[in-house]
């Protein structure tokens, strides 16, 4: 199963090493009738297979329900995979007892999508980004209030807000104290889960730009989820496109734009609406909803919304294929 | 020249609060033709969406406050009384929403929804009005409609409400849509699909569309014209291709240049605006956008800028566009 590949977008890529390595990653949620009955479940991630690079970031695209956050949700052990191994360090953090993954936590952080709600309302800011450090122990009470200070420099807020509540500071604010907040411990992985999809496109822009620059600072590696592509482009080094549960491709940023394969990364890249009048978008138009991933179609899940669906398709499930140096695609037609 | 269908004048909305008076639009103007979409583009709090339920008269009666004219084909609907308005609302104009969830009534079926729409405004049997409801969700696209008719707003999907409340939107045929961020709430590809169905139905009905949305990939896609609103004002107005091949406002500017590029440069820095739009409590004196402006100067933080004419189709509201 543990097989590593190679990619070769840049230089950087060329010397680094799996930071953490994800293999067959499932999480079923049970349905259960009145009675208490496991009846079925709900395939939110079905057997996803990654790598993340050090200091470098994989983008995690696809659509509502695909299943991108609970992916980043289980790496970190918010909620609990079903099946499946999660490599760091040589060891495999989804076996660790609760204790033992306790002491590497704080390698693990996550940036949330609602800046609202990802704050205690009750809580000062400055507060809230010294509750890990004490969570962690990590120095003393001095040490930490000049961390909390420092970090909010960092992210662009004024040291005088120390004291203040969320509910004082802007949606953009508020995420760049949620970020503050997850660099305290000084973490090895961010999962940015939706981080700037909640924002206006000026605060956006501000967002991400901050993001950047702080993975060069701190030598980050980032988990980035999100539904916009042109933002993960931006963003990420390798491009790893989800629908219904499952990676149904996976490329080199570059690569991926320059020549997507999978029928579906074709539709969704040409579903995007350029900001430009005068280019009118080939548009690859997919028919109908996402399945109900309590029961997903047979075979490739994509087959009841493909354009070029083969009767090959809806009986025999796709396997990944490596088409040229890290771009992988799990389609028939590549056969 | 067409007649116009909706002629927004000088539009004012302001609101009574517990700290005084608000007011969240602040002399808006724009032209609406039969045919025609018009897009209205700003960042939340800019007064766009104040400015959609404005011509409908949606807001709060008692603690709204509107001036200005707001004239559809040719007669001032500020002026009309509760009674003549109810007969414009959903029958000559019709707004869709962009969260669909709650936009629909959660205990009636989605044909009971639809129904109701027809029968309000016309005279009609109820295996008529039935038919005619089955009609138009066809039309907006849904799989099996006769069966969705009976279905309740929690038994369908996302994109598939968006396209009940289309429908039912559009079931008395007006002659004017505001379509309030209708996709923003959707995925990209169930978004390519509901603005195809807005646009086919637009140019089957020949109405008139005003689409509010913060997504100027939506407004390059759908629209011929575009109002840029920021903190209550119209900052610039033109047609579309001059919108995005020669912005003059140094706010506009920034928009454009802030989205990352599907096919730009990955290593560069993106553009940003400094600093955040101000609260409408505390509007800037001079330009509101001058505090946040690489440009401006003193007679930007003192003078407010009119909206200026660069040439017939292209309006700007600012003191230096011609320099910057």
């Amino acid at each position: 199963m543990l097989q590593p590949y190679t990619d070769v977008e840049n230089k950087k890529q060329e010397h680094a090493k799996p930071l953490l390595q994800v293999r067959n990653l499932k999480k079923y949620f049970p349905i259960t009738s009145s009675l208490g009955r496991h009846v079925g479940d709900v395939k939110s991630v079905d057997g996803v297979d990654f790598d993340l690079y050090e200091q470098q970031t994989v983008g995690l695209v696809g659509e509502s329900g695909c299943g991108k956050s609970t992916t980043g949700r289980a790496i970190l052990r918010l909620t609990d995979p079903t099946e499946g191994e999660a490599i760091y360090n040589g060891r495999d953090i989804f076996k660790l007892k609760e204790k033992e993954f306790h002491k590497i936590r704080k390698d693990f952080q996550m940036v949330f999508q609602d800046p609202h709600s990802s704050l205690n309302p009750k809580k000062r800011i400055g507060e809230a980004i010294i509750e890990p450090m004490k969570i962690h122990q990590i120095g003393t009470k001095r040490d930490q209030m000049d961390r909390a200070m420092e970090l909010l420099l960092k992210v662009g807020i004024r040291k005088d807000q120390f004291y203040r509540y969320p509910h004082e500071f802007s949606g953009g604010q508020r995420q760049r104290i949620g970020l503050a907040r997850a660099l305290a411990v000084n973490p090895k992985i961010v999962v940015c889960d939706e981080p700037v999809s909640a924002l206006d496109v000026s605060i956006q822009s501000q967002v991400i730009n901050l993001l950047k620059e702080i993975q060069e600072n701190f030598q980050l590696t980032y988990l980035f989820i999100s539904h916009d592509l042109s933002v993960v482009r931006h963003m990420a080094d390798q491009i790893c496109v989800m629908y219904l549960g499952k990676i149904v491709e996976r490329a080199p940023t570059d690569e991926l734009f320059g020549h997507p394969n999978h029928p579906y990364t074709r539709a969704l890249l040409s579903a995007i609406p350029l900001p430009n009048p005068k280019i009118k978008n080939e548009r690859i138009v997919i028919k109908g909803d996402v399945p109900s991933p309590i029961h997903p179609p047979s075979g490739c899940v994509f087959h009841t919304r493909c354009p070029f669906v083969m009767e090959r398709c809806k009986q025999q499930v796709p396997s990944m294929k490596e088409l040229t140096a890290g771009h992988y695609a799990a389609c028939h037609l590549n056969d | 020249m067409q007649e116009s269908l909706l002629e927004v004048k000088n539009l004012k909305t302001s609101f009574s609060t517990e700290s005084g008076v608000v007011t969240a639009v602040d002399g808006v103007t724009f032209t609406v033709h039969a045919g025609e979409t018009l897009g209205v583009v700003g960042e939340s709090g800019c007064g766009k969406s104040v400015t959609a339920e404005s011509i409908l008269q949606l807001l709060n009666e008692r603690t709204t406050k509107y001036e200005g004219e707001i004239n559809y084909k040719g007669k001032n609907i500020l002026t009309l009384n509760k009674k003549q308005m109810q007969q414009i609302r959903g029958n000559e104009i019709a707004m869709i929403f962009q969260d669909a969830m709650t936009s629909l009534n959660p205990v009636f079926t989605i044909g009971d929804q639809i129904t109701e729409a027809i029968t309000a405004h016309m005279k009609m049997g109820r295996k008529e009005a039935n038919k005619k409801a089955i009609d138009m969700l066809s039309l907006t696209g849904i799989s099996s409609p006769e069966m969705r008719f009976h279905e309740y707003p929690y038994e369908i999907s996302g994109g598939m409400r968006q396209r009940a409340m289309i429908a039912m939107a559009l079931v008395c045929r007006p002659n004017l849509l505001i379509a309030d961020e209708p996709t923003t709430a959707l995925d990209v590809t169930i978004q390519a699909q509901i603005l195809e169905v807005i646009n086919n139905i637009k140019n089957e009905l020949n109405m008139g569309i005003v689409m509010i949305t913060h997504d100027l990939g939506v407004i390059a896609e759908v629209c011929t014209h575009v109002v840029v609103m920021y903190l209550g004002q119209v900052i610039e107005d033109a047609d579309v291709e001059s919108l995005f091949s020669n912005p003059a406002h140094p706010y506009t500017k920034g928009l454009l240049q802030c989205i990352p590029q599907i096919d730009g440069d990955r290593s560069r820095q993106l553009y940003t605006i400094e600093g955040i739009v101000p609260s409408l409590d505390n509007v800037p004196k001079g330009c509101r956008f001058s505090q946040r402006c690489p440009h401006s100067d003193a007679k930007c933080l003192n003078e407010p800028p009119l909206l200026e004419e660069i040439n017939d189709k292209h309006k700007v509201r600012c003191w230096h566009y011609d320099k910057i």
